[in-house]
């Protein structure tokens, strides 16, 4: 393409245009600042930074973290998955909330419970008399990275299992194959593109987390950059860090990518629409009962059960109402505006990727995720150093974490508001123009109400999710600036369980929203898929 | 071809339409040009893939036109520097999937392109035009596809449009129901005396349906004219083959005769040399070998089809294709003879006539 034709195509697509611009220039022109800053150092100052012992230690337990939550993960999600989609058992449906609920829990409450439930002065040393030495380091940054994380797996696999052709398995077993071969050789490899795509989003939390390695005091790149910015400030050491994180996350969606490359070519198309025969497991039921029991009990209970002691405790001290509302307030000035600006920001991107399909649109599509892929501790510092150095007015301001939000969350905003497009297909305004509307009046009086309920479920998402929001927050909070994560995060660190408890419970309350309103939204797809079935 | 009456201006003048998606990409619509008379339906039939639906997205305004000029009631719509949008031309469209507003009851969706006083009674009479009074309060999903297609139709008809647009709006119903909304929406369109172009895959629904027909394929208009004369005149080799099947006749052609494998037979032009010849399967008859001149062959295969009867019949190695009433009744491997009743159509072929094997064509090929 000419230059021209690039001009007359952001002429044309100008609503297209202005998102794109605010996404790519938002993400990419701190992380470019980030990099020239940290090349602005004398060059043998930068190689004893970046290759030493250090690095390659902080390499190897950010891989070696990753890599175990993904065999964590799996180990959880695989199993529950099957069990809740290809068996007989009694309660599926309970089953599956089961799964999801851990979502519910962000992985620093995890943590925090965890902490709170082991050590000396831990919830089972005080009810059972049970002293197990508090979790920390890799182990409880693994149990807690993986038990937060496993749903993104579960979801993936559930609905891989779901789309199988229960054809080929049959095939299979007439050409002699045993149950289990037929597990094994035919089942297990249609799952990879959902392996895939569900361990992508582990590995993209495991290496964007902050709160999970900070409280278990895990030495990860995360780690590593938050001390940086705690204790000894150096920022060209902070910055090396950050690049080093960026193009871990880069390597690993490269991999994820020649992973996936031709795999989904070999779907075959699930004509029928006949769903495969389930099993009915004979007394193996109770096993599978137990297990997903044991998944639940450790993944939902066992935090919602230690924040609720340690609220009684607090409560029991008074609960500090006002820090709470204030809190909460916090909470909510930044994460509404950021809502409002993510499906403002999604719903042009959208729109251009259903009604003008084509290779550099995905690409368009594709930016969406830009932000949310970039480990946002990361991210974080590039504004911090960008803002410092080019834009000094917006540096700790509200608007600048509104848009550190939207931009990382926009990629929740994208998916409802895609959806909703395709129930407002292209001929509705055409129609409308043919009628004599304009093409914006066309989009307000046919498009925009069809889209409204997409709009208010990306909406939902984006906020629900920036309320939970740590790490963001914690670098680009105005000062004297306190959410609920913050003060969750820091009584945490400092065992003061108690103090945690009020924060740690709203916040479980909020997420539970989330978890609800993605269901309804997972039940209305099944509904409309179901629909066009018939 | 051509306007016949010239008494008043066409209500859509298409002069050299040509559309490319993009500078270097070959036309989509390739310098099409034709007229459509005050009240007269008009009908593009062409395979998938053809241009006919560009066309009519080009003449609805959706689509800009590259070349040529569109013209309704001798104000140009589009033409040089002239692109009217789609709002602004009094220009109607039924889609081939309605494109009803889910999100609006039966009546806002018909009122949708009204405004006024008047709104209300306006919508309701074009909802009554199309007999579904009564249900004014549904909404889209909950109605029959005919009774989404004629709610589509009201809404379209409401603002009175100079021009209706129709883009395969019967396609989506089923066979029985099509034919009969066919027949009901032409009576309507004449009864309204709406002009109307309508787009579609279906000969049989081109040839019922308009007063006028042509035939597009490769972007292009191979024949305008009557359904009749399209079809008993086909004037390229591609226009015989997709109204119907017909028989192709490799033959030498001295002025208004040819020499054809089926014998010597008049044709409907002069002609000289070799040439390619279509007859049409019920313009050929079978007689008794014995009592007839006509050329001799095998019976191969019969379809009974309770009106009338189709052979299939060999002659010196090629088959050709024989409708005849059911009186006429052969056996498969009775000796007849094939006879030609009316005077051959001498077809242009854009390829050479050598190249195309005599025998009766396959079925015309639909597309999707």
């Amino acid at each position: 393409m000419t230059v021209a034709r690039v001009l007359d195509t952001i002429r044309r697509r100008w609503y297209v245009a202005i998102p794109v611009a605010v996404v790519v220039g938002g993400v990419l022109i701190p992380l470019v600042y980030l990099l020239l800053r940290a090349l602005q150092a004398d060059p043998g100052t930068l190689w004893d930074l970046v290759v030493r012992g250090r690095t390659l230690q902080l390499l190897g337990n950010t891989v070696g973290l990753t890599a175990g939550v993904l065999v964590g993960t799996s180990v959880l999600a695989l199993p529950l998955a099957w069990l809740t989609t290809r068996t007989a058992l009694l309660g599926r449906k309970v089953l599956t909330l089961l799964g999801v609920l851990p979502l519910a829990v962000p992985g620093y409450v995890m943590a925090y419970a965890l902490m709170a439930t082991t050590g000396e002065y831990g919830t089972l040393a005080q009810m059972l008399g049970l002293v197990v030495p508090r979790l920390s380091g890799y182990t409880g940054a693994w149990i807690a990275l993986s038990l937060s994380t496993f749903p993104y797996l579960f979801l993936n696999l559930r609905t891989a299992f779901l789309g199988l052709d229960p054809s080929l398995e049959e095939s299979a077993r007439a050409l002699g194959r045993g149950r289990w071969q037929v597990f094994v050789q035919v089942v297990l490899p249609q799952m990879r593109p959902a392996f895939l795509s569900g361990g992508l989003l582990v590995a993209l939390h495991v290496l964007g987390d902050f709160g999970v390695v900070s409280l278990m005091r895990y030495d990860t790149f995360s780690y590593a950059l938050y001390i940086q910015y705690a204790a000894s400030y150096d920022r060209v050491y902070a910055a090396c860090l950050a690049l080093m994180l960026l193009i871990l996350t880069g390597a690993v969606l490269l991999l994820e990518a020649r992973l996936l490359k031709g795999l989904l070519f070999h779907r075959t198309e699930s004509g029928t629409g006949r769903t495969a025969a389930q099993y009915g497991l004979g007394r193996w039921r109770w096993a599978g009962y137990a297990f997903a029991l044991g998944v639940a009990g450790l993944s939902v209970v066992l935090p919602a059960g230690t924040v609720g002691y340690w609220m009684a405790d607090s409560a029991a001290s008074g609960v500090p109402w006002s820090s709470l509302g204030a809190a909460l307030w916090d909470s909510v000035s930044a994460s509404a505006p950021a809502a409002v600006l993510a499906a403002l920001l999604a719903l042009p991107v959208a729109y251009l990727g259903v009604r003008h399909p084509s290779n550099w649109t995905r690409v368009v599509e594709r930016v969406a995720y830009l932000g949310y892929a970039t480990p946002p501790l990361a991210f974080a510092l590039a504004l911090i150093v960008f803002s410092l150095g080019a834009v000094p007015f917006a540096y700790q301001t509200l608007g600048l974490l509104v848009m550190a939000y939207a931009v990382h969350f926009m990629a929740e905003a994208v998916g409802p508001v895609r959806s909703a497009l395709y129930q407002a297909p292209p001929h509705l305004e055409e129609a409308a123009r043919s009628l004599g509307r304009s093409p914006l009046g066309a989009f307000v009086g046919v498009t925009f109400p069809l889209v409204r309920r997409g709009l208010l479920v990306s909406m939902a998402f984006v906020f629900l999710s920036a309320m939970k929001e740590l790490p963001l927050t914690f670098l680009l909070a105005p000062i004297g600036f306190e959410t609920l994560a913050l003060n969750t995060w820091s009584y945490a660190e400092e065992a003061m369980f108690g103090q945690a408890a009020p924060y740690a419970l709203t916040i479980m309350f909020v997420s539970a929203l989330f978890v609800g309103v993605l269901l309804l939204r997972e039940q209305a797809t099944e509904r409309s898929a179901a629909a066009e079935r018939t | 071809m051509g306007a016949i009456f010239v008494m008043s201006p066409p209500i859509l003048s298409v002069q050299n339409l040509t559309k490319r998606f993009g500078p270097a990409a070959p036309p989509v619509v390739h310098e099409v040009s034709f007229e459509v008379e005050d009240g007269e339906i008009f009908s593009i039939l062409g395979p998938s893939g053809c241009g006919k639906t560009t066309t009519l997205r080009c003449i609805a305004g959706f689509e800009a036109a590259t070349e040529g000029t569109i013209a309704v009631r001798d104000q140009v719509l589009s033409g040089p520097s002239v692109h009217a949008s789609p709002d602004t031309r009094d220009v109607g469209i039924v889609f081939q999937n309605y494109a009803l507003f889910p999100h609006l009851t039966v009546r806002e969706n018909v009122a949708f392109g009204l405004n006024g006083a008047s709104e209300a009674a306006r919508a309701q009479e074009a909802l009554e035009m199309v007999g579904l009074d009564g249900f004014e309060g549904r909404r889209p999903q909950h109605l029959s596809g005919g009774q989404q297609q004629r709610v589509a139709l009201a809404r379209t008809l409401a603002p009175e449009p100079d021009l209706l647009l129709l883009d395969e709006p019967f396609s989506n119903l089923d066979a029985l129901l099509r034919q009969e909304t066919r027949q009901e929406v032409r009576e309507l369109l004449k009864n309204k005396g709406m002009s109307a172009v309508f787009v579609t895959h279906n000969q049989e629904e081109a040839l019922s349906f308009s007063d006028r027909l042509a035939v597009m394929r490769g972007g292009q208009l191979d024949q305008i004219g009557t359904p009749e004369d399209v079809y008993y005149h086909p004037r390229t080799l591609f226009v015989a083959q997709f109204l119907g099947r017909t028989n192709l006749l490799l033959s030498r052609a001295a002025g208004t005769e040819a020499d054809t494998p089926l014998g010597r037979v008049g044709l409907n032009e002069a002609a000289e040399g070799t040439v390619l010849v279509s007859m049409r399967p019920e313009h050929l008859g079978l007689e008794a070998p014995e009592t007839s001149d006509g050329t001799v062959g095998t019976v191969v295969g019969r379809a009974f089809k309770g009106h009338d009867i189709t052979y299939r019949v060999c002659c010196e190695g090629s088959e050709y294709l024989v409708h005849t009433d059911n009186r006429q009744f052969y056996e498969p491997g009775d000796t007849v003879a094939v006879r030609p009743l009316e005077p051959a159509v001498v077809l242009e072929s854009r390829s050479t006539p050598a190249e195309v094997p005599s025998g009766a064509t396959s079925e015309p090929e639909l597309g999707a």
